[in-house]
């Protein structure tokens, strides 16, 4: 990042939501990198920017498809890469030529000429990266907004080599370690593949027990599932689906059908409120033990600090009650106890990484399969390696796709949602400290839009969606275009966006598209349910 | 081939590190010593074991040579050489404990003293004694400003100084928001805050040094409150702080009720509950209640700096209801 030559930020406001990462990316810009940042919004990462390319809402693909094309035709494609290291360039080069560069502007909005500049400026660098965040996933076409980017990478040969690559920026301390450990629906521990028979004959050895040779469901799945009483009973650990999912009143009326909900949570949340039983639990990351793994794979171990509350129980200790009284009793493991099984199942990913190590070292990289392996700085190095090590990395024909609902008459503005640097999702967290910066929530909209329905920052306005409706404070904000609208998920006790945003989910994911629903902005009669906080501010 | 080193088309394929850097051979105090070119004579110095007072230097940022204390004498050179700042050069000859080098580390540190409370400063008062320091030659101290007043001071009209009293900085703390409080009669003017929120670290340009010689402050822009200054609560500035005037409002609150008591503390590092960068945590405790939260500064990820959340989103686990239940919070009421 910070020896790079050029950063496309792509679908991110990191200098928000991944502040410290953004200091690291400020040393690159400061080096001489060229950043563009690809975003809707003129965001407070898009002052950093060279180029700021502020496409329309979920036009990702296009973008990246006319830059491919671009690319391919002005004779900018790494060949050699991609005859030694890819396969599928052919029907990849098909499917974007019908993506020129007049092509590209009607649908991104974004000029022409700085779309092929930055094209060129991206395959002509030294050491070029790509970034992104949930501008990219919280899409109806989320796994194939990400490919097009990896194509992106693979056009030019930007991926395993120090300074390059294609990067998610992970929003949660621990959600790459999730994976990792196999809290996913589709994958074993180490991302083994479920499937594999093989894989799944060792893990049935190792656990006593038989594993079904079928994906699980993920959440969105799940909540379409307990929607259609396929599913009756849920577990919850430290998540708050209540307010954090698309189209929240689909979601309560949901949670509230259940025959049996289990929540383990540390405060009584929206989605607690709604359970049978609540486990109280400690706050693993101050309270407990354990490793969480970041955005650059690093795992690092989290310590035991202060004591949980009263009778917050550790939260192994509760999984391990759970299995005892279901009837497998494991004993109660340590964290150190599970990591060290993980690092046996998983030799190839994790095998090196001791408690003692991760220590010494201040976190690893994995993979580090064993005890003299110093972690891995960064991935794919083995497509340059002659002969290439592994099978060759897929380029992936993918199609621009609009969200689905788009602007009309009944519902003119396009309402994408997003996160604000001082507060954290549901606000469960972040709630918990009073700072300068908490303005509480409010409907962001263009000047423009301002005067025509003749509001003001600090204004209450009514939105409306096909789904639910609110009342909140207006806030004017220069960074927003015309006929866009934002809003966050920070304070859903005040102003329950979700009950606005759609559940069209990527099927490849899960994901819903919080990032485009329309909706209708009108004066409200009344005042806003709670007064704006930073009026006029800002 | 181990896949880390592999080939590429264009440039280097691995981190560039300075670790080929040619060496350069210098005498310290008559000592022969060997760097890599680059080093600073404070590099080179501490390298064998010699230690230089510093106030504005810190090793993640970058020098700006404003406190003087670590001036060392250099054969060849009318005046006295920054350490911190100064790059080794070959067959140069360094002299740290000279009476020249003493006698001027002496005088700052007088000066100082005599005009800041550097009360919360660590480590002062055994320099003080060190250099042999009696700030209290300059007179007693003239009375603290009020409130204001020196932040409103016009370069260039001063008033004439008081021969019978020590000039000082004393002024009433700002108090202006929950998160972190300046108390500016205990502000050096290291310029670190400057640095840390500027160019070296945040970017975010809300404070910089405003007003000339001793009216010269650290100021936001116009004066304004935190609030409404470009302030973004990442507290990076008081990580920074090397004498206190800067502190995290909870250990200000406790040191003003006389309860904040680094012997009963302890500090563990944990990693940050919120986003995927994977920031270090040093969670500082006493009587099993978080008080602080700051970063190391050999991080590599946070270089010593949190973001609000970081820094100050860690509240919420405490106080939780002792009884066991989870609170009703204001965030899930």
């Amino acid at each position: 990042m910070e020896e790079t030559d050029v950063i496309f930020l792509w679908g991110s406001n990191a200098r928000e939501a991944h502040p410290i990462w953004f200091h690291h990316l400020l040393k690159g810009v400061r080096n001489g990198a060229r950043l563009y940042v690809m975003d809707p919004r003129r965001t407070a990462s898009a002052h950093w920017a060279d180029v700021w390319m502020g496409l329309e809402i979920g036009s990702d693909i296009a973008l990246s498809n006319t830059m491919a094309r671009e690319i391919i035709h002005a004779g900018l494609a790494h060949k050699d890469f991609i005859a030694r290291a890819t396969e599928g360039f052919d029907a990849y080069r098909a499917s974007v030529e019908s993506y020129t560069l007049d092509h590209g502007e009607r649908i991104t909005g974004i000029p022409a000429a700085a779309i092929r500049e930055a094209a060129h400026a991206f395959a002509r660098a030294d050491r070029a990266m790509i970034c992104w965040t949930l501008g990219i996933t919280e899409h109806h076409t989320a796994v194939d907004n990400v490919l097009a980017l990896i194509n992106l990478c693979l056009l030019t040969g930007h991926v395993g080599r120090w300074g390059c690559g294609a990067n998610p920026l992970r929003g949660q301390n621990n959600v790459q370690g999730g994976g990792d450990m196999g809290a996913i629906p589709n994958r074993l521990p180490g991302f083994q593949d479920i499937l594999d028979p093989a894989t799944r004959g060792r893990f049935e050895r190792l656990w006593g027990v038989t594993l079904e040779p079928r994906h699980g469901k993920n959440l969105s799945e799940m909540l379409h599932a307990i929607e259609h009483g396929e599913m009756t009973s849920l577990f919850v650990i430290g998540e708050n689906p209540a307010q954090s999912d698309a189209d929240q009143r689909r979601v309560e009326r949901g949670l509230a059908g259940l025959d049996n909900l289990v929540v383990q949570e540390i405060f009584l949340t929206r989605t607690a409120q709604l359970a049978h039983v609540v486990l109280p639990a400690a706050a693993t990351w101050c309270e407990g033990e354990g490793t969480v793994t970041n955005s650059e794979r690093r795992v690092q171990r989290i310590k035991k600090t202060v004591d949980p509350p009263g009778d917050a129980r550790d939260e192994l200790w509760i999984i391990s009650e759970i299995a005892r009284r279901l009837g497998r009793d494991f004993g109660h493991p340590t964290a150190e106890d599970v990591w060290n099984e993980f690092r046996t199942v998983a030799p190839h990913f994790a095998g090196g990484m001791s408690y003692a190590r991760l220590e010494a070292l201040g976190g690893i990289q994995w993979p580090c399969p064993d005890e003299s392996h110093p972690g891995s700085l960064f991935l794919h190095g083995r497509l340059w390696e002659t002969p290439r090590g592994g099978r060759a990395a897929p380029f992936s024909v993918v199609a621009h796709d609009p969200p689905v609902e788009r602007p009309d008459a009944e519902y003119p503005f396009v309402l994408t949602t997003g996160r604000r640097l001082e507060s954290y999702n549901t606000g469960v967290q972040t709630g918990g400290y009073d700072s300068p910066l908490h303005f509480g929530e409010s409907l962001d909209l263009s000047p423009e839009d301002a005067e025509r329905l003749g509001v003001a920052t600090g204004d209450a306005v009514r939105v409306t969606s096909r789904r639910g409706s609110l009342v909140a404070p207006a806030r004017v904000d220069r960074c927003l275009r015309a006929g866009m609208v934002f809003m966050t998920l920070h304070f859903p006790d005040e102003v329950t966006t979700n009950v606005l945003t759609i559940d069209a989910v990527d099927p490849k994911s899960g994901t819903a598209e919080f990032k485009a629903c329309a909706v209708r902005v009108e004066r409200a009669a009344a005042a806003a349910e709670t007064p704006f906080a930073g009026a006029g501010r800002r | 081939m181990n896949p880390q080193m592999a080939p590429s088309r264009k440039g280097e394929s691995e981190p560039r590190r300075a670790s080929a850097r040619p060496a350069v051979e210098l005498a310290i105090d008559g000592r022969t010593v060997s760097v890599p070119e680059g080093t600073t004579i404070l590099g080179a110095c501490r390298g064998i074991g010699i230690e230089i007072p510093t106030l504005c230097y810190l090793e993640t940022l970058r020098p700006v040579n404003v406190c003087r204390l670590c001036m060392v004498e250099v054969d060849g050179s009318r005046v006295l050489v920054p350490s911190c700042s100064r790059p080794v050069e070959a067959g140069m000859k360094v002299h740290t404990g000279t009476e020249r080098v003493r006698h001027t580390r002496k005088l700052v540190l007088e000066l100082l003293a005599s005009s800041v409370d550097l009360s919360t400063t660590p480590g002062i008062d055994a320099l003080l004694q060190e250099y042999g320091c009696r700030p209290e030659r300059f007179g007693p101290r003239a009375a603290a400003a009020d409130a204001g007043v020196r932040d409103g001071a016009v370069a260039g009209h001063h008033e004439p100084p008081d021969p019978r009293t020590a000039a000082t900085v004393a002024q009433p703390v700002k108090v202006d928001n929950d998160l972190y409080v300046r108390d500016y009669g205990k502000c050096i003017l290291c310029y670190k805050c400057v640095e840390a929120c500027g160019p070296d670290h945040q970017n975010t340009f809300a404070i910089a040094v405003a007003g000339r010689g001793f009216e010269a402050r650290i100021s936001t822009e116009m004066a304004v409150t935190l609030p409404d200054s470009a302030c973004v609560y990442c507290g990076n500035c008081i990580a920074v702080c090397p004498t206190g005037a800067l502190m995290v409002r909870s250990e200000f609150d406790m040191r003003a009720a006389g309860t904040w008591d680094e012997a009963r503390q302890t500090k563990t590092d944990t990693i940050c509950p919120y986003c995927g960068v994977g920031c270090t945590l040093t969670l500082h405790v006493q009587d099993g209640q978080i008080v602080k939260a700051s970063s190391p500064l050999a991080n590599d990820i946070t270089r010593g700096n949190l973001c609000i959340k970081g820094r100050f989103g860690w509240r919420f686990v405490q106080p939780r209801e002792r009884d066991g239940r989870a609170r009703e919070g204001d965030a899930c009421a």
